[in-house]
C-alpha cells in the first residue's frame, strides 16, 4: 500500500469514527456538490459610499500612492513627474498593452517586455481592484507577467475606475464571469513588499517593489 | 526537527533570566497584540466572521477525504503532481527525489513551518542540493544556525546588533547598524539566488479544493518570486490545510493577516494554479504539491480534531503570558505557544512532551482571540486529564493533590489547619509582608516573593464581617 492510500484509509478510519457519533453520512456528498456549486460568502463587512473614494483611503493607508487622470494618455507625464519628484531612475518595462502610451515624449524610457531584475520601473494594469482593502488584483498570461509588478523597485498600476469591486469575493466573480478557470497565477498585491522581521520594525521594499502607484485612468 | 519539548521546564528558566529575550518579547505585544486590536474592529462582525471561518474549517476536515481528492483531481487537470507524505522523511525523500529528476543543484524557498517539520534543510543539503532561505527572518536563522522562535515573527527573539554582527561576518561587508539597511543589503545578496534557482519551495497557506490551487500569503514577495522565477516549484503543506472555495478561503483570509500581524491584508495573496502555459513568460515548468499526514490525520476525528482548524496566524502566542515570558525557543519543537502545547504532544507523543500541556495558566486569552474558534484552554486541559489517566503525573504531584482532596473532605481538620498555616505564613512574612522562600515549594519563590496573608482566614474574616 502506497503513502495515498495509507493516509486515506487512516482519515476514512477517523471519520467513520466520528459519523458513527454525529450521525452524518450520504447527505455529505450532496452538500459538498451544492457547495461546490453555490460558493456562499461568508459574512462581509459593508463598502459603505463611493467605491473609488473608498479604494483610495485604503490605498493610501497600505502605503501606497495615488494619482487620478481622467486623460488616460496623460499617464506618462503623471509617472514622469513621480520619479523625478522622488529622484527615481526613468527607465523600466510596462506589459504590451500599455506600450501606446506616449512614454517616450514624456521623458520615460519604457519597454514593452516581461521584466528583469535590472528594469527600474514595472507598469502593469489590473484585473480589478478592491475597495475594501486597497488591493490591485493581477492576472498572468502572456500580455500580463507578473514579474513586471515584483522585480523592479517601483510599480505603477493603471487602474480603469469601473474595475474597482467592492470584496475579493466580487473579485472571484469577475474571474468566473471572464474565465473558466483561474490562470497559472492570482496575485494580490496590497502596497508595496515590506518586513518587520528585524525588531518588529516596518521596513518598506523587502524583495518586491519598494513603492506602488496606483494611477487611476478611465479608458475612454 | 527533532523534538526537544522534554526539557521545557530546565529551558523556560533560562529563558526567563536572558535580559535580551525579554526585552525582544515586548516588541511583540505592542506591535502584534496592539495591530490585531486596532484592525479587529474594521469588520464590523469580528465574532460572526469568526464563527463563520470555524464552520469552514470545520467542513473541509469533516469531509476531509472528500476535498483532498477534489482538489487533488483539480490540481492534476492543471498539471500540478500530487505526492503523499505520511512523515518528514517522506517529504525530505520526495523533494531530494524531484531535486533529482529535474537536475535541481540550487534551491530558493520561502517560509515553510511545515518544512521545519521535516528538517527539510538538512536533508536536501545531504543530497547534495543547495538550499537558501529568503524570507529575512529565515535567512537570519540560517545564517546564525538557529532554529525559528514564533511561526509569524521566525527571529523575534534576536536584535537589531546580533543581526549586523551577522551580516558583516557572512557577507564581508562594512557593518551596518540601520534596519533600512539591513534589509536592502539582504535583498541584494538573495535576488540573485532567486534568479539563479533552479527551485522554488514553499509552504501553502491553503489548498482549494475547487480549483486545485495553492494560496500563499507573504508580505516581502519572496513568496511571489520563488513561485516565479525558478523553472520548478515544490509546495509543501498539511492534508488539514484544504478548504472548499475560493469564498470560503476569502472568509479566512479577512482573519489570517488581522489575527497574526495586525494587518487589514497581506501585501501580497497569491494563487497558484498549475504550471506555466506555452504563452507564459514566466512561471514554473513543473509544479509539485506534497501534502504532510505526520501524524494529522489520527488527530481526525477524536476529542482534540478542532485543533486542526489552525491556520497558523500565532495570535495564540503572542496573547499569551507564557510564551511572552519565555518566547518560542523553550518550547523544543517547531511550534510554541498555546497551539504548539497541543500540536507538538499530539505529533510527537505526550509522553515527550509532558510539561507542554501545563505550560499554560489556562488564563483563557488564547481560546478568546483565535480567528477560527479553537477552544485551545479545553485541549490544554483534555491533555492534562489524559496525563493523569496514564498516571504520567509526579509522585509529588498526585500526593498533593490527594492530600488536599482529603483535607477538604474533612472540614473541622481543614478549618483548623488553615487557621495555624495562615498565621505562621504571617509570621514568615515579617514587616515586608513577603515571604523568600516558600518551605515545601521553594521553585516557587525561585524568581519572586510569596506574598504573605494577612493572619486570618477567609472565614474568619467572614464570620467578623457578620457580626460587625
Amino acid at each position: 500500500m502506497n503513502a495515498r492510500e495509507k493516509i486515506l484509509g487512516k482519515i476514512r478510519d477517523a471519520q467513520l469514527r466520528s459519523n458513527a457519533n454525529n450521525g452524518a453520512s450520504v447527505e455529505n456528498t450532496l452538500s459538498i456538490a451544492q457547495h461546490l456549486a453555490q460558493h456562499p460568502r461568508g459574512p462581509q463587512p459593508p463598502v459603505i459610499g463611493d467605491l473609488l473614494k473608498n479604494f483610495k483611503e485604503r490605498c493610501l493607508k497600505l502605503s501606497s500612492d495615488v494619482l487620478e487622470t481622467t486623460n488616460r494618455g496623460d499617464v506618462p507625464n503623471l509617472v514622469a513627474r513621480y520619479l523625478n519628484e522622488k529622484n527615481l531612475p526613468t527607465q523600466g518595462v510596462c506589459w504590451p498593452l500599455l506600450s501606446a502610451l506616449p512614454w517616450r515624449e514624456a521623458g520615460l524610457d519604457i519597454q514593452s517586455r516581461p521584466s528583469n531584475s535590472q528594469d527600474a520601473v514595472g507598469v502593469t494594469g489590473a484585473f480589478c481592484a478592491i475597495a475594501e482593502t486597497g488591493t490591485l488584483m493581477t492576472l498572468s498570461g502572456k500580455e500580463t507577467p507578473p514579474s513586471t509588478s515584483l522585480l523592479p523597485e517601483t510599480h505603477v498600476a493603471i487602474l480603469e475606475p469601473s474595475r474597482i469591486v467592492a470584496s475579493m469575493e466580487d473579485a472571484w466573480e469577475l474571474v468566473r464571469k471572464e474565465f473558466k478557470q483561474p490562470p497559472r497565477v492570482v496575485n494580490f498585491i496590497s502596497g508595496p513588499s515590506r518586513t518587520a522581521d528585524i525588531e518588529m520594525t516596518v521596513t518598506m521594499g523587502a524583495h518586491g517593489p519598494y513603492r506602488v502607484l496606483v494611477i487611476i485612468a478611465p479608458l475612454t | 526537527m527533532q523534538n526537544n519539548s522534554i526539557n521545557f521546564k530546565k529551558q523556560a528558566t533560562i529563558k526567563l533570566a536572558d535580559v535580551r529575550l525579554q526585552n525582544a518579547l515586548s516588541r511583540l505585544q505592542s506591535r502584534f497584540v496592539g495591530g490585531r486590536a486596532a484592525v479587529i474592529s474594521e469588520i464590523n462582525d469580528f465574532q460572526e466572521t469568526r464563527t463563520a471561518a470555524a464552520a469552514v474549517r470545520d467542513m473541509a476536515l469533516n469531509d476531509l477525504e472528500h476535498w483532498l481528492l477534489q482538489f487533488e483531481q483539480q490540481a492534476t487537470a492543471r498539471g500540478a503532481v500530487i505526492h503523499w507524505a505520511e512523515n518528514g522523511d517522506d517529504v525530505n525523500r520526495i523533494v531530494a527525489e524531484i531535486a533529482a529528476l529535474h537536475g535541481v543543484r540550487t534551491a530558493a524557498k520561502s517560509k515553510s513551518m511545515v518544512s521545519e517539520e521535516c528538517g527539510l534543510n538538512d536533508a536536501l543539503e545531504k543530497a547534495g542540493v543547495k538550499v537558501m532561505e529568503t524570507d529575512l527572518g529565515e535567512y537570519i536563522l540560517q545564517l546564525a544556525h538557529e532554529a525559528p522562535s514564533h511561526i509569524v515573527a521566525p527571529v523575534v527573539h534576536k536584535n537589531k546588533e546580533e543581526i549586523a554582527d551577522l551580516f558583516a561576518d557572512h557577507h564581508h561587508t562594512p557593518r551596518k547598524t540601520g534596519i533600512a539597511e539591513l534589509c536592502r543589503e539582504a535583498r541584494e545578496v538573495l535576488r540573485p539566488v532567486f534568479l539563479n534557482a533552479d527551485m522554488g519551495i514553499s509552504g501553502g497557506n491553503f489548498m482549494i479544493a475547487e480549483t486545485g490551487s495553492v494560496l500563499i500569503v507573504t508580505n516581502e514577495g519572496n513568496g511571489r518570486l520563488v513561485t516565479t522565477l525558478p523553472r520548478v516549484h515544490v509546495a509543501i503543506t498539511g492534508i488539514e490545510k484544504v478548504v472548499p472555495t475560493l469564498e470560503d478561503v476569502t472568509t479566512l483570509l479577512r482573519l489570517l493577516p488581522r489575527s497574526a500581524t495586525g494587518q487589514s491584508i497581506t501585501n501580497y495573496i497569491s494563487l497558484l494554479t498549475g504550471t506555466k502555459s506555452s504563452e507564459d513568460h514566466d512561471g514554473p515548468e513543473h509544479f509539485h504539491i506534497i501534502l504532510l499526514d505526520n501524524g494529522r490525520s489520527s488527530i481526525l476525528g477524536s476529542d482534540m480534531q478542532k485543533m486542526l482548524r489552525c491556520i497558523r496566524c500565532g495570535a495564540c502566542m503572542n496573547h499569551c503570558p507564557v510564551y511572552q515570558n519565555i518566547g518560542g525557543h523553550a518550547y523544543g519543537w517547531v511550534y510554541p505557544g498555546p497551539m504548539g502545547s497541543i500540536l507538538t504532544p499530539l505529533l510527537g507523543g505526550l509522553e515527550a512532551s509532558p510539561d507542554l500541556p501545563n505550560a499554560s495558566t489556562l488564563c483563557g486569552a488564547c481560546g478568546a482571540v483565535c480567528p477560527v474558534r479553537i477552544p485551545l484552554p479545553d485541549l490544554l486541559r483534555n491533555l492534562r486529564e489524559k496525563q493523569m489517566e496514564r498516571g504520567m503525573k509526579t509522585r509529588q504531584e498526585t500526593f498533593l493533590l490527594k492530600s488536599w482532596a482529603w483535607l477538604a473532605l474533612h472540614p473541622k481538620i481543614y478549618s483548623f489547619s488553615t487557621k495555624i498555616g495562615v498565621r505562621l505564613m504571617k509570621m514568615m512574612g515579617g514587616n515586608k509582608k513577603l515571604i523568600h522562600s516558600l518551605p515545601g515549594a521553594p521553585g516557587w519563590t525561585n524568581g519572586r516573593d510569596f506574598p504573605a496573608p494577612s493572619g486570618q482566614t477567609f472565614r474568619e474574616l467572614y464570620q467578623q464581617g457578620k457580626h460587625s
